[in-house]
């Protein structure tokens, strides 16, 4: 079977990712958070770029990783449902947690790949995400914990935010495409984000309805909205050079 | 009891060339000086994120969004080393952020322009970082240790930052009709922005002398402003386009491009408050700030609570 879905779904989740984190770049809550929030950004779209790159030979046709990310629609997109506004500075943060430390463990299981190419990609990103676990994770410790504004804040993010995190563990078809074993990472991720909310005083949600429809292009409405922006340029003026 | 003259010691060191450090005597008027100018850098480092960021979620390539963000993450990077120099002199970057946000402390004008178009991203990278530039050469120069020392580092990147901005211009003027347009349009609104960046001619600077005298500042405006036009006129010929001034030429006898004038006119009604942005860029900094107090009373109420732990786990 070919790769070719699974990076797809690989880039795209990351691309959306970084697109949301953009958005803090200069109007973080303190410099120094500014930077480091900015700086995930331009690791996430790095990872976006090795796989688009990558998916972009496969595909052949001239496809480069800008026509894979600019001149796609919303419903060729596959990536998890990572594109919810980015909110306040506790969702982003328990977002990007939550998402790293899945992507840590995809990560992970991906840099034993038989395919060299993805294995190698995987492994870089693996790197790069174990400090976007350390961060996002300290973060929704200290938030979690530190006073009743900031408690309060992060279980409206979590009660937002959790139903988008279910979609991760439902197998479809990139997760084939890329031979995924989602059931023991999702045991692993559940171990972790259990332990990661008791630091934070947040109860672990049970029994949650999860949505689902990223891995196949069935978006939230938010999704347009990020193309249609991101895209701007592409559309207004085909076939430049920039 | 013989007495010590502290303020000619200090002006004789600075004859010198030697530099000043935080702890040593120095007068008040040099240090409010050094705090007014160095925090005044660093809010327009902060504030100068605002228009590039513009254009991160919109840039046209990938290769060109991770340049961009990059860039603007280093312009956050150079607020917080400007800050900290800032802070030796005894002022906390709060209270300097306070008076930003209170409209009691400046930042450069030319981040009241807007970018409108995509080649503002790359002539702003030429022009307004190529201006900055000529400043922070000289500032790596200048008599206070920490600030000279915080500009080397930042001068390195602000060269790369340049050489970025005048690729991507180089891009555009290679390519389709639109882009050509685009990047003429760009050039056009930025280069007397640019060229006020120098600040009011050196015959109406009122903070000039006593700069020169210690060394805060080492060229004056006019100087500074001239060895700008002269590189930029050259630069431009690569690039096929046009600087928009019909009184650009060059001057054989005084070895100087000779050029019009500056719309002091326009110069002060930004500096007043009148730019198109003046307002957008503070109210963005001022959300920023408040939105985020709870943040920061969590992380310190989290690291409060640690600390407690610790002590008592260690008691």
């Amino acid at each position: 079977m070919t790769l070719l879905p699974g990076l797809l779904y690989l880039a795209d989740t990351t691309l959306i990712l970084s697109h949301r984190n953009s958005e803090w770049c200069g109007h973080g809550p303190v410099l120094e958070q500014d930077i480091a929030i900015s700086n995930m950004s331009l690791d996430l779209i790095g990872q976006c770029r090795n796989f688009y790159q990558y998916a972009a030979d496969l595909q052949g046709n001239g496809a480069t990783e800008d026509s894979m990310a600019y001149l796609r629609t919303g419903r060729e997109f596959k990536n998890l449902l990572a594109e919810l506004p980015k909110g306040d500075w506790g969702f982003t943060t328990l977002r990007q947690y939550l998402f790293s430390q899945f992507q840590y463990l995809q990560f992970r299981q991906l840099s034993k790949h038989k395919d060299e190419r993805l294995a190698a990609i995987a492994a870089k990103s693996f790197k790069e995400t174990t400090y976007h676990l350390r961060w996002s994770r300290e973060w929704v410790i200290r938030l979690g914990d530190g006073t009743a504004e900031s408690h309060a804040r992060m279980a409206a993010a979590l009660k937002e935010m959790w139903p988008y995190t279910g979609e991760m563990f439902m197998t479809a078809q990139p997760d084939e495409a890329l031979g995924l074993n989602l059931a023991m990472l999702q045991q692993e991720w559940e171990q972790e984000v259990k332990q990661v909310f008791g630091e934070a005083k947040l109860d672990m949600p049970h029994g949650v309805f999860m949505h689902s429809g990223g891995k196949s292009g069935r978006h939230t409405e938010h999704l347009g909205f990020i193309l249609a922006e991101m895209q701007y340029m592409q559309r207004a003026y085909p076939g430049c050079e920039w | 009891m013989p007495t010590v003259d502290f303020e000619k010691i200090f002006q004789s060191k600075i004859d010198d060339d030697q530099k000043i450090e935080p702890l040593e005597w120095m007068p008040d008027a040099y240090r409010k000086t050094n705090i007014r100018q160095i925090s005044q850098h660093a809010h327009s480092e902060v504030v100068g994120m605002l228009p590039e960021g513009n254009w991160i979620t919109r840039a046209p390539s990938l290769k060109r969004k991770a340049i961009l963000l990059a860039k603007v993450q280093d312009e956050g990077g150079h607020g917080l080393y400007l800050y900290s120099a800032a802070e030796t002199l005894g002022m906390s970057r709060e209270e300097m952020i306070n008076d930003l946000h209170a409209g009691k402390a400046k930042y450069s004008s030319i981040f009241n322009y807007p970018t409108l178009s995509w080649a503002d991203i790359g002539a702003i990278g030429w022009l307004v970082d190529g201006a900055a530039i000529m400043n922070q050469v000289m500032l790596t120069r200048t008599s206070y240790g920490p600030y000279a020392r915080a500009m080397v580092r930042i001068c390195k990147e602000e060269s790369f930052h340049q050489r970025q901005g005048f690729e991507a211009l180089l891009m555009l003027s290679r390519g389709s009709k639109e882009q050509k347009d685009m990047c003429q349009d760009a050039i056009n609104r930025w280069w007397w922005p640019s060229l006020m960046m120098f600040g009011p001619r050196d015959s109406e600077s009122t903070n000039s002398d006593q700069s020169m005298k210690w060394k805060i500042k080492r060229k004056s405006n006019d100087e500074l402003r001239q060895n700008f036009v002269d590189m930029i006129a050259e630069q431009i010929k690569t690039l096929g386009m046009k600087l928009p001034d019909d009184k650009l030429k060059w001057n054989e006898a005084k070895g100087h491009y000779d050029w019009g004038e500056i719309n002091w006119d326009e110069f002060w009604e930004v500096v007043k408050g009148n730019g198109a942005c003046n307002k957008q860029r503070l109210d963005a900094r001022r959300k920023a700030w408040a939105e985020g107090a709870w943040v920061r009373e969590a992380a310190a109420a989290h690291a409060e609570k640690q600390k407690k732990k610790t002590t008592a786990s260690a008691a």
